[in-house]
């Protein structure tokens, strides 16, 4: 008997992510989520611009590529059009939180029925590592040589606790893949977040904490750790709303 | 008896499943595959549970476990 196999909504292409890059998880998670709901026929992704640009050469099912930050738009047009569909964003922090944070802000307030997923590896990753909104302070990037300092850079934006004071969403969580147990709970999450748009016909965003083991300097494994036992001081895992 | 099936030319040698496997039943095998990546082979194929571990945290989703 099988217990782990490539589920089918993944394309037969090896991922052009780095070594150790999480993104790749996040996808098989979001495939295996697909093929066990099966959704396959009626589901549609929208792409970011970013590491992520490419995520319609790896699911096997209908992708739309949106220009950058724009994802949440082009799904809401998507969604209105075709409300049978089961659509999804797919975006970086940069995408997400930078150039899109318009569109991420209106779409969960007017409660779009869509699925946001989040990856925030706190780096503009394909960019080789400027700081992101999501940079956490002290950080050391391209742009930030000396570690992000608040009184020149700002502080990191926590989207979940701002989206969460909005009515619009319904389901706002923030997941980790930085462990075996965080992958466990980051799929059952990021099925709630399907569940959600297809039963109540609501919003749901799921911020997922990623590894950018190249801009981050680090191995994959040491990538992983520093998830768990620093980025989730400044991003803690949670739902914050249910 | 479980076993685990690695795919050569998924895998890029990123050492993940080498340091989550409780058993440290993985080690880098000396010959490239065709991305230039060394990929990570079994040592000890009889001692593996079928926990699945590996194929969790594989981020190329590159390998099968099975249990039989
Ligand atoms: S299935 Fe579990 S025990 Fe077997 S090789 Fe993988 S991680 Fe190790
Ligand atoms: S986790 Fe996957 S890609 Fe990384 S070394 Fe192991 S089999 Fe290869």
């Amino acid at each position: 008997m099988r217990v782990f196999e490539r589920p089918k909504v993944l394309k037969d292409k090896v991922f052009h992510y780095c070594p150790g890059c999480t993104h790749g998880i996040v996808h098989r998670l979001v495939a295996e989520i697909i093929e066990e709901m099966d959704i396959r026929e009626r589901t549609v992704g929208v792409c970011p611009v970013g590491c992520a640009v490419l995520a319609y050469d790896y699911l096997d099912i209908d992708m739309q590529e949106a220009s950058h930050g724009r994802a949440p738009a082009v799904a809401t047009g998507i969604k209105r059009v075709l409300p049978d569909k089961v659509v999804f964003t797919y975006q970086g922090d940069g995408d997400l939180a930078a150039i899109g944070m318009t569109e991420t802000v209106h779409t969960a307030a007017r409660g779009e029925p869509l699925t946001v997923i989040f990856i925030n590896n706190a780096i503009y990753g394909m960019t080789n590592g400027q700081m992101a909104p999501t940079t956490l302070l002290g950080q050391r990037t391209q742009t930030t040589p000396y570690g992000r300092n608040a009184a020149k850079e700002g502080y990191p934006i926590k989207v979940c606790e701002m989206l969460a004071t909005l009515d619009g969403p319904s389901y706002i969580a923030r997941v980790s893949v930085g462990s075996y147990k965080s992958i466990l709970n980051a799929r059952k999450v990021l099925r709630e977040a399907f569940r959600r748009q297809i039963e109540e016909n609501a919003y749901a965003l799921v911020e997922v904490l990623s590894t950018c083991p190249t801009n981050w300097g680090m191995k994959p494994r040491d990538a992983m750790d520093w998830i768990e036992n620093e980025m989730q001081e400044t991003f803690p895992v949670g739902i914050f709303k249910e | 008896m479980a076993e685990v099936i690695i795919d050569r030319e998924r895998c890029k040698g990123c050492l993940l499943c080498v340091s989550f496997c409780p058993k440290q039943l993985f080690t880098l095998s000396d010959k490239l595959n065709s991305s230039g990546y060394y990929p990570v082979k079994i040592k000890e194929m009889k001692e593996c549970s079928g926990c699945a571990v590996c194929a969790t945290v594989c981020p190329d989703v590159a390998i099968t476990a099975v249990d039989r």
